[in-house]
């Protein structure tokens, strides 16, 4: 270095620049979403009633599934019971936490499985293209057909009440949307140098996608996925809500929210809790995806 | 312009038929037997085929396909099983009160959503556009059927200012535009509007912000053009993309009504399914959703034409 002529200006600017190493890119979103305190408030709600859920027996909280005649829906602030009780005198605060269990993973589970199903069926359609990527996509567009809610309820009405056909329905909801953005982000991918470079270094096909692809498009649409969570979680409370996911007397949000209903003449701020459940965990995980996307815009 | 319609029309058919499709099939996948709902229980083996021969269930998939559609080319999509009137009547007269709630919800959502989007996306990164985009992402996040009930919560039973269900007085479903009848519209409005607010909030925000930063609206301000005539720009640039959110919101607010109106008892075609669902009406789920998928359909197809009407790059992309 010392042999080089450097003028006293470049000398400067190199003193002036940081010291650390360069970070990789995921490094950089990691710090950038440390810092967005919008994002880091909506992460540790979503931990706590994630957490709560997982150590509920834990916790010492009232039988969630055990009623009784003669306290039903007593007021919030009760002694014992802090968040009330329902219509059948079941203890609310060991509901709502345990509710958090089953109403979290028919919400979330869909997601994850159309962003598998849907990630692998666009990546074939934009690499492979043509006459495969035709049949893809217009197979595709005919869910495009129906608006989400109305394809959810049809499938699950179809199918019949039940938490695994309230997931199967969803799943047929999100796998379309998942598909048509991995579809469009591989394409722009597909015909760069540097897949261009692998293919005549004689790389095959499923190598191709697998390392150089996958890489490149599996943070877009990880981010795209993120942003149904909160659809799905109020799509998913909503089939129980309509009595087409959850049955009684299992705990979960959307019906818990279904059977009080009938209570909002004597008790109507215990009747609408579970619902608030609902809007936390989807307002949360919708500044999160938001978060997560600007963070991940470096340009910015 | 005649040719790009026309284009456009071409590509609804084989959308239009896979739909019909879809709708034919959902009633295959359901379990149990289709005749379950009108065969008694203790039926004979000679009945069960007698009317599975009636019904044409008896026919290979494909020929009923085939029958089924073009039966119901000739607007004949059965009968309910649970009330024996002809599918097609129920759900155009419950979708006539699904229509007068999205246009009412419409009304509220949109003119909230552009105002709210044109004033954030103006005054970009001040406290102004940070209380529009909470109301926005408040607007996308809230389970609207929770809202609604909290809504009741307030104005009808705490409050008693509007009724909590139905309709019309005296559990009326026929429409009119008075205010005996039009107060049992508010709460369902309402609480349709939210979600298209904060979508149409969030994309007019967007687009204002994008219009704004382009180098013409330098060159605008440069020659001297008053502020309100740079607004005039933005809203021209805007309109298409808006338009186009803002149709295929409409087209949710008409399909996706189901959960509003399970909530308030309005009888539209979202309570018709629910009704349909539990009831194991079968030809009636099925008409209900394939007629509010076509209407989607068709207000898309209405959407892209109008779009390439106020937009000419379209047509030549």
């Amino acid at each position: 270095m010392s042999e080089l002529p450097l003028s006293a200006t470049v000398d400067a600017a190199l003193q002036a620049a940081p010291a650390t190493k360069a970070r990789g890119y995921w490094a950089t979103v990691g710090r950038r979403i440390r810092r967005d305190k919008v994002s880091m408030v909506c992460a540790l709600v979503l931990l706590l009633i994630f957490l709560s859920a997982v150590v509920a027996p834990w916790l010492g909280l009232e039988d969630p599934y055990k009623g009784s005649m003669i306290r039903r829906l007593r007021h919030i602030g009760t002694v014992g019971y802090p968040l009330g009780t329902d219509e059948l005198g079941r203890d609310m605060l060991a509901r709502l936490i345990y509710g958090g269990r089953l109403s979290l993973v028919i919400g979330i589970l869909p997601v994850i499985l159309a962003f598998c199903i849907g990630t692998s069926l666009g990546l074939v359609a934009g690499y492979v293209g043509g006459k495969l990527n035709t049949a893809i996509m217009r197979t595709i567009d005919v869910f495009y057909a129906f608006p989400s809610v109305l394809l959810a309820i049809a499938i699950s009405g179809a199918l019949g009440a039940g938490i695994l056909n309230s997931i199967v329905s969803l799943t047929v909801v999100f796998v379309p949307q998942i598909t048509r953005v991995a579809e469009s982000v591989t394409t722009g991918v597909r015909n760069m140098d540097f897949v261009e470079a692998a293919r005549a270094s004689g790389a095959g096909p499923f190598t191709i996608m697998r390392v150089h692809i996958l890489g490149n498009v599996l943070g877009s649409i990880f981010v795209y996925a993120t942003s149904l969570i909160s659809v799905s979680m109020i799509l998913a409370a909503g089939l129980s809500f309509l009595g087409l996911g959850t049955k009684p007397p299992e705990p979960e949000w959307g019906l818990m929210l279904n059977t009080l209903r009938t209570a909002i003449y004597v008790n109507p701020w215990v009747a609408a809790l579970p619902g608030a459940m609902i809007f936390a965990v989807s307002i949360c995980f919708n500044l999160l995806s938001d978060g997560l996307r600007s963070a991940m815009d470096i340009r910015n | 312009m005649l040719a790009y319609i026309a284009r456009r029309i071409v590509y609804v058919i084989p959308i239009v038929i896979s739909v019909a499709l879809v709708c034919f099939l959902l009633v295959h996948i359901t379990p149990g037997d289709p005749l379950v709902a009108v065969l008694p229980a203790d039926a004979s083996q000679e009945l069960a085929a007698q009317l599975r021969a009636a019904y044409g269930f008896d026919r290979p998939l494909p020929v009923q396909f085939g029958l089924w559609l073009l039966r119901a080319l000739h607007g004949d999509l059965g009968n309910s099983i649970a009330t024996g009137r002809p599918v097609l009547a129920e759900v155009m007269r419950a979708v006539s009160n699904t229509v007068t709630l999205a246009i009412a919800a419409a009304i509220i959502g949109f003119s909230m959503g552009i105002l709210l989007g044109l004033i954030a996306g103006y005054f970009r990164e001040t406290w102004i556009d940070k209380v529009a985009t909470s109301f926005a992402i408040a607007g996308v996040s809230v389970p609207h059927y929770w809202l609604g009930m909290v809504l009741v919560i307030i104005f009808s039973v705490q409050l008693n200012w509007l009724p909590a269900v139905g309709a019309g007085p005296g559990g009326s479903t026929a429409w009119a535009w008075d205010w005996a009848h039009l107060q049992y519209l508010v709460l369902p409005a309402i609480t349709t509007s939210v979600i298209p607010m904060g979508i149409v909030t969030r994309t007019v925000r967007a687009l204002t912000g994008d219009i704004l930063s382009q180098d013409f609206v330098e060159a605008l301000r440069a020659k001297g053009l008053h502020e309100t005539g740079v607004f005039r720009h933005v809203i021209k640039n805007a309109a298409p993309t808006a338009l186009a959110v803002m149709g295929l919101q409409l087209g949710y607010m008409l399909g996706g009504s189901i959960l509003i109106e399970t909530v308030f008892s309005w009888p539209g075609s979202g309570f018709l399914l629910n009704s349909a669902i539990f009831q194991r009406d079968l030809p009636l789920l099925q008409g209900t959703i394939l007629i509010l998928a076509l209407f989607f359909v068709f207000l898309n197809l209405l959407v892209d034409i109008a779009q390439a009407a106020i937009d000419p790059r379209i047509k030549r992309g």
